[in-house]
């Protein structure tokens, strides 16, 4: 046979020449040819040593304590994301629910009675401020999860025959279309003028995820995944969500009394 | 603690977290040396490995009873660690204000200077090889990372990856071959055999 190319060399120590023959092909060739025995020795070397690589020791106890630093944070998730994902429908009813509360309660037309001990002034700005924090910040949450879970589609799950079902993503974004508008247009009252443009693009990303068939080709998907990388909108809305926490943090601070 | 991953992953779904802590105890040391590989250091392999078992928690009714735990695992792990990379990429604005100033220069591509003739320290090559594993793009990268490593098949490689078949065997191809270009002067027996030209495919 002729020297094997170096593409059938790396593919022939994986041990996927897929065909017996070549690789008996190559088994001859390489006691036979000085020259490919000797390129392929030098290729076992480099593996050799990047096998060899040193990578850091973790001791038997590592995985203790990976399971304590994320036990916590399993019973979080496990409210926000898993139980969202079996009963999608009740979690959005109260992400809705909640979204329509608030806006009619920031456009001051619904609030419940305040209670006896409460004076019956008006309601602090900064209560209000922090109120709305808190239901946005929860908002850009549920975004960035559908966001990520949609970016990893296809990636994690085994790709089935036909492509990738984006159902649940789809039923999510649908009904964070409604909470966007709503804090959008409080957003845009209150003259946020970077919350606004934030929700506006995120808005029209998770309208389009709601329009796209339910059933994508890895083409498809791969499609939107880069539209959705390309704006960066990920990206932004991790940076306006961690930015609206830190505001939030310190509404709670002055909001009790009332002085800004 | 006995039991397969199998029986584990069914208990945890039925509610019993001790089960899901079996599997974090049993997979973390191999998700860490995945991420390490994958990531380069040691701080963001941490958050790639606690990240990994987070997101498997939350997808384990997704699992499939038949496959394999680990190679299931190892999938979510390289694409925590590429998810980990993007956001650390320098062209999107830099999230975490902790990062070092110049962390993109850790991916500039290795500079050509081999010193064959001088025999090198272990450690020396151990940072060249790191240089080299950081100058493959981040599929390559987790490509090769699986097939050497972990001897996954290109099938479940393109799984992971979402790749078709061609493409896999390709990266994996391409890793290698760039792995080769800037290894091979280090791990030369001798500075001046000819053959460091491989032979033309024609005879
Ligand atoms: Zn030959």
């Amino acid at each position: 046979m002729t020297h094997p190319s170096e593409e059938q060399l790396i593919a022939y120590r994986y041990g996927d020449v897929s065909e017996t023959q070549e690789r008996a092909a190559i088994d001859r060739h390489l006691a036979s040819c000085d020259a490919c025995r000797t390129s392929y020795e030098a290729l076992q070397r480099v593996l050799a040593a990047v096998e060899a690589a040193p990578v850091p020791e973790r001791d038997a106890s590592y995985g203790s304590r990976v399971w304590q630093r994320i036990s916590p944070q399993l019973d979080q998730r496990e409210r926000l994301d898993w139980r969202a994902w079996l009963v999608p429908r009740r979690w959005v009813a109260v992400g809705a629910m909640a979204a329509l509360v608030f806006a009619a309660f920031l456009a001051g037309r619904f609030w419940p009675r305040p209670t006896q001990q409460e004076s019956a002034g008006p309601i602090p700005v900064q209560v209000r401020e922090r109120i709305l924090l808190v239901a946005v910040g929860d908002h850009l949450d549920h975004a960035q999860m559908v966001l990520a879970e949609l970016v990893n589609a296809g990636a994690t799950e085994t790709l089935t025959k036909g492509g990738v079902d984006i159902s649940f993503e789809q039923q999510r974004a649908q009904d964070l279309v409604e909470a966007n508008r709503l804090y959008r247009q409080t957003a845009t009252r209150t003259g946020d003028s970077t919350l606004v443009n934030v929700l506006d693009e995120l808005e029209r990303v998770l309208v389009e995820i709601a329009h796209s068939p339910a059933q994508l080709s890895s083409a498809q998907l791969n499609e939107i995944q880069q539209r959705i990388e390309a704006r960066g909108i990920l990206f932004k809305v991790r940076v306006i969500g961690s930015q609206v926490r830190e505001r939030e943090k310190s509404a709670g601070q002055i909001a009790p009394r009332g002085r800004s | 603690m006995d039991g397969s991953d199998a029986e584990r992953v069914a208990q945890a779904l039925a509610g019993d977290r001790d089960a899901f802590r079996v599997l974090v105890e049993r997979h973390s040391r191999s998700i860490f040396r995945l991420a390490y590989r994958m990531t380069g250091n040691e701080h963001d392999a941490e958050e790639v490995v606690q990240e990994t078992f987070l997101k498997a928690y939350r997808r384990l009714s997704r699992f499939e009873s038949r496959s394999n735990f680990g190679t299931w695992l190892y999938r979510i792990g390289v694409n925590c660690s590429l998810d980990l990379m993007r956001k650390r990429r320098p062209d999107s604005e830099r999230r975490d204000s902790d990062a070092p100033e110049g962390s993109e220069a850790v991916r500039e591509l290795p500079s050509p200077d081999p010193a064959p003739d001088r025999l090198l320290l272990s450690a020396e090559l151990g940072r060249q090889v790191a240089k080299a594993l950081g100058a493959l793009s981040p599929t390559e990268r987790a490509a090769f990372l699986l097939r050497h490593f972990e001897g996954q098949s290109i099938e479940e490689i393109g799984q992971a990856l979402g790749l078709r078949a061609s493409a896999t065997k390709n990266s994996v191809f391409r890793a290698v071959q760039k792995l080769r270009l800037a290894l091979e002067p280090f791990v030369q027996v001798k500075p001046n055999v000819a053959a460091s030209r491989a032979p033309s495919p024609n005879q």
